[in-house]
């Protein structure tokens, strides 16, 4: 039953599902660790570093990566690792943040269509078919030019750029379950239209929809912290890890390590939400 | 018009019509866009002139006549369709000059690099499938993990490392701002590892589903080589799929560039994108959104009428 639902319906999900994830395999376990370790981060980061995120020291400016600075110093003698570490929750929650944005927001969309009648539903997914045509980030920078920049607009932006998929994800599959049996009986025992809806069908669409926010947050991910790196993400001194590659970039040649690793927690962070949402995925076709 | 309309082959008949859908396409991302910059909060004139800039009241009035926002919203939506029928992509405020001779200016780069990139990818995910598919499992899945990190990769951060390896520190390649072919190489890496990531486990799967399909068994059985089914058949089978994912694909290389640019500091429309999205001149992003609209439907509409006539099983159900 559930294999049907979210069976993939394009070669680029298809694509997802292949690939070496075995049930316990040690790439998962890691992938897992990760993803703890990353929740500690986010919340305690005092746990990991004695260092103020924002302390400047031009005398100890530039410096490369050596036993005091884990990760080097940027251009006004900031510690990388400190700004990394502190920049862990932004990067995080903006992503996180338009998950919930999107799904939400599609999860209304979706089920307005599927329950609205015929008209509602043409018009509402003949708009998320046009919105479905933009690649995520264009989108995103559309809503940026619209609101302006900063943590909470590029997170916002990011969610409405999700909707359009979440939203055809949630009205296909209440669609399906509108026909079901169960909501069929429900019907003939007299239960409100809304109720159904509620008690019935939005959680059994909860499911893939889970699965598709988890696959969804790598990317999203990465849209933040490009939206960052193009100069319109939080504003200074808080940085994201994309506005800490932006920081560094005109820094490459005498300092990499600025740019460098805030780039690959970018990375480290996109391949663990990957494997992991794609397990749910596999787990969820099973 | 409805006689006419028997008379031409099942495949234009299906060509026209969606190409119609295509119009409708271009016609309500217009709206969408011109309807969300109108109904949000702020005052246009702002998103015209830039932020930072200032204007007295009497030249606020002038460029909101000229705009046409004293006019009622319905007419400068009507205002905007016909400008935008007639190919007038409108002015930019802040750059002070037309939309549409900006963007002809930096349209060239920004295609020389989307089709360096794709090029680049195409070659290296169909090496990488068909030297890794239906090998054993220590082979495919060091292939997977490879593709799963090209593909996480994100094309600024593999930019940066390009950068500081190949012409910071190994000094074999310019630097930002480059031109010239060089100059093209690591933007088109950054670019293209990661869409070939994707592309080869796409065409590695198909490979490796294609195995034991009936024409393979024809071939084989006709004495053909491995080699000779391979490129005659397998791979023309395996790079089919690869057609409903132009849209996709062509969706990636925008929004990258967008960001490649910016590293490389070259020229090209995602730089505009950029720095018209930071400056918030309004009339540059909408001219971009439906440029690239465009180029979507156009190239979507394509795959759908040409995909049919390249794959014979997709006859029967893609044009009746």
């Amino acid at each position: 039953m559930t294999s049907a639902l979210i069976a993939p319906a394009d070669p680029e999900t298809a694509a997802l599902t292949t690939g070496p994830l075995r049930a316990r395999s040690p790439l998962l376990g890691t992938a897992a660790a990760l993803l703890v370790l990353l929740a500690v981060v986010l919340a305690f980061p005092g746990l990991f570093t004695t260092h103020s995120p924002d302390a400047t020291d031009v005398a100890a400016a530039l410096r490369p990566p050596d036993g005091r600075h884990w990760l080097g110093t940027d251009q006004l003698g900031r510690d990388v690792y400190t700004r990394l570490v502190y920049g862990t929750r932004l990067s995080v929650l903006i992503a996180v943040g338009a998950t919930l944005i999107g799904v939400g927001g599609g999860a209304l969309l979706g089920l307005v269509s599927a329950c609205g009648g015929r008209r509602v539903d043409f018009v509402l997914m003949r708009a998320v078919e046009v919105l479905l045509g933009f690649p995520e980030l264009l989108l995103a920078l559309l809503v940026v030019a619209l609101l302006g920049g900063g943590t909470l607009n590029v997170a916002v932006a990011l969610g409405i750029a999700g909707v359009p998929s979440y939203a055809r994800l949630v009205r296909g599959q209440a669609r399906l379950l509108l026909r079901s049996e169960y909501v069929e009986a429900a019907r003939v025992l007299g239960v409100p239209g809304w109720r159904t809806v509620l008690r019935h069908v939005l959680p059994n669409v909860g499911g893939p929809l889970v699965v598709l926010g988890s696959i969804g947050l790598g990317s999203t991910i990465v849209s933040g912290a490009g939206l960052s790196v193009l100069g319109l993400g939080p504003v200074p001194p808080d940085a994201d890890w994309g506005a800490m590659v932006a920081d560094g970039k005109d820094f490459l040649q005498t300092a990499w390590w600025i740019s460098v690793f805030p780039g690959l927690a970018v990375t480290v962070v996109v391949v663990t939400t990957t494997l992991i949402g794609r397990r749910l995925q596999v787990g969820a076709v099973r | 018009m409805r006689a006419s309309v028997p008379a031409l082959p099942p495949w234009a008949r299906f060509a026209v019509r969606r190409a119609a859908a295509g119009v409708a396409v271009v016609w309500g991302t217009v709206t969408v866009t011109f309807f969300a910059i109108h109904l949000a909060p702020g005052d246009i004139v702002d998103g015209l002139i830039g932020p930072g800039a200032s204007a007295t009241p009497a030249l606020r009035r002038q460029i909101a006549a000229e705009a046409g926002l004293d006019q009622p919203l319905l007419v400068q939506y009507g205002q905007e369709l016909r400008q935008l029928a007639s190919g007038d992509l409108g002015w930019s405020y802040q750059l002070g000059q037309p939309i549409g001779r900006l963007l002809s200016s930096q349209v060239w780069p920004t295609v020389q690099l989307a089709v360096a990139a794709l090029t680049t990818a195409l070659v290296l995910a169909v090496l990488a499938a068909v030297l890794t598919a239906g090998r054993g499992r220590a082979v495919r899945g060091a292939a997977a993990l490879t593709e799963l990190l090209a593909v996480s990769m994100p094309s600024f951060w593999l930019g940066i490392i390009l950068l500081t390896v190949f012409s910071y520190n190994l000094h074999v390649l310019p630097a930002v701002g480059a031109d010239g072919p060089a100059g093209l190489v690591l933007p088109t890496l950054s670019l293209a590892l990661p869409l070939a990531g994707l592309l080869a486990q796409v065409i590695r799967h198909e490979l490796e589903t294609t195995d034991g399909k009936p024409f393979v068994l024809t071939a084989r059985s006709r004495g053909l080589g491995e080699r000779a089914l391979l490129l005659r058949h397998t791979l023309r089978h395996a790079l089919l799929p690869l057609t409903t994912l132009a849209g996709f694909i062509l969706g990636g290389l925008f929004g990258g560039a967008v960001l490649v640019e910016n590293i490389f500091t070259r020229p090209g429309l995602g730089r505009i994108l950029a720095s018209a999205v930071g400056s918030r001149d309004l009339p540059v992003v909408t001219a971009l959104v439906v440029l690239s609209s465009t180029v979507f439907v156009i190239v979507n509409t394509l795959v759908d009428v040409v995909h049919p006539l390249i794959d014979p099983r997709l006859r029967e159900e893609g044009v009746a």
